[in-house]
């Protein structure tokens, strides 16, 4: 038991994340998570403003049943799985956030700065939530995919665009990480 | 009933996702910082072993369990489509510390603030066909 409710290794989750993408192609769909985020509008009535999302969007109910079983999985592994929450972050890592004001780094999974209730309930904690929201559900389907559909299945499949993609992922990760979070906090 | 086992494997992603925290806003920041090799190890080895994957696909030596093809649909490509999405979908990544798949995991951890995120996500993928027609791919 103790296998499992230590922190998995990189190569533990490597490995069932591919065997999850593999699962999703044997039982005959595929793997990406951003295109939910279009049947939620299509499910929402979108297509009565925009053609785009007038779309069967039953075909994608085994998508939707996918994040459920995520959502569960996630409840599973909260209460049942992991005795600590604490995340053995890099030292320098620590240190760094500390300097942008992040402190306790790796106390919990998630910092209190951006995720506490306190914060989401602030108009600027509120705002940083709902704009990163904004920027990763219009990129995922600007760029035709997430890290799911582009950085695993496209670069398995040696895809140009998903290369690319994985490309602006970094660039635009590195901006906001480098530059913009310590003008943030 | 045929939609159990999406159920099944869903789960199996939330557990891998929670347990090797990859959901840990913290982990993206350590990776984009280069200060962990976590990150860059789970997603090499899954895509080492996907690229097997694909080469079974291809060749037809494994079929899906109705005995059909795997035919993996190619994406669609366009330089600023995948450029400028993909660092649009970057600087949200960073900032939110969870793609679209992690932040349902955090739902089921129970973490209230990420359906601020995800009603985010679900907005900008609205506001992503409204303006589809208008913007370069």
């Amino acid at each position: 038991m103790e296998f499992i409710t230590q922190p998995w290794a990189w190569y533990v989750a490597g490995p069932v994340i591919a065997f999850v993408m593999f699962l999703l192609y044997y039982f005959g769909e595929r793997f990406g998570v951003s295109s939910n985020l279009e049947t939620f509008c299509s499910i929402g009535g979108a297509g009565k403003f925009v053609d785009y999302f007038k779309i069967d969007w039953r075909e994608n109910t085994w998508n939707l049943i996918f994040i459920a079983g995520a959502i569960a999985g996630g409840f599973i592994s909260a209460y049942w799985l992991s005795p600590s929450d604490v995340v053995a972050l890099n030292p320098q890592t620590v240190q760094d956030l500390a300097d942008i004001g992040i402190i306790d780094a790796g106390a919990t999974y998630l910092p209190d700065e951006i995720f506490s209730v306190d914060t989401m309930l602030s108009l600027k904690g509120f705002f940083i939530l709902l704009i990163a929201g904004i920027m990763v559900g219009f990129g995922a389907r600007w760029a035709g995919g997430c890290t799911s559909g582009h950085a695993i299945v496209g670069l398995s499949n040696l895809e140009i665009p998903s290369l690319i993609s994985v490309v602006g992922f970094f660039i635009g990760g590195l901006i906001m990480t480098w530059v913009i979070l310590p003008l943030i906090f | 009933m045929k939609y159990i086992k999406f159920f099944l494997v869903g789960i199996l992603f939330g557990i891998v996702m929670s347990k090797a925290e990859i959901i840990s806003w913290y982990r993206i920041y350590e990776m984009f910082k280069f200060q962990s090799f976590h990150m860059y190890g789970i997603i090499g080895s899954a895509v080492f072993l996907g690229m097997i994957s694909m080469f079974f696909f291809k060749k037809k030596l494994v079929k899906t369990f109705q005995g059909e093809e795997i035919v993996v649909e190619p994406k669609k490509s366009g330089i600023y489509r995948n450029l400028l999405g993909g660092v649009l979908f970057g600087l949200g990544w960073a900032l939110a510390g969870a793609c679209p798949g992690p932040m349902f995991v955090l739902v089921g951890k129970g973490v209230v603030s990420i359906l601020v995120v995800i009603f985010g996500a679900t907005l900008g993928a609205f506001l992503y066909g409204f303006s589809k027609d208008k913007i370069p791919h």
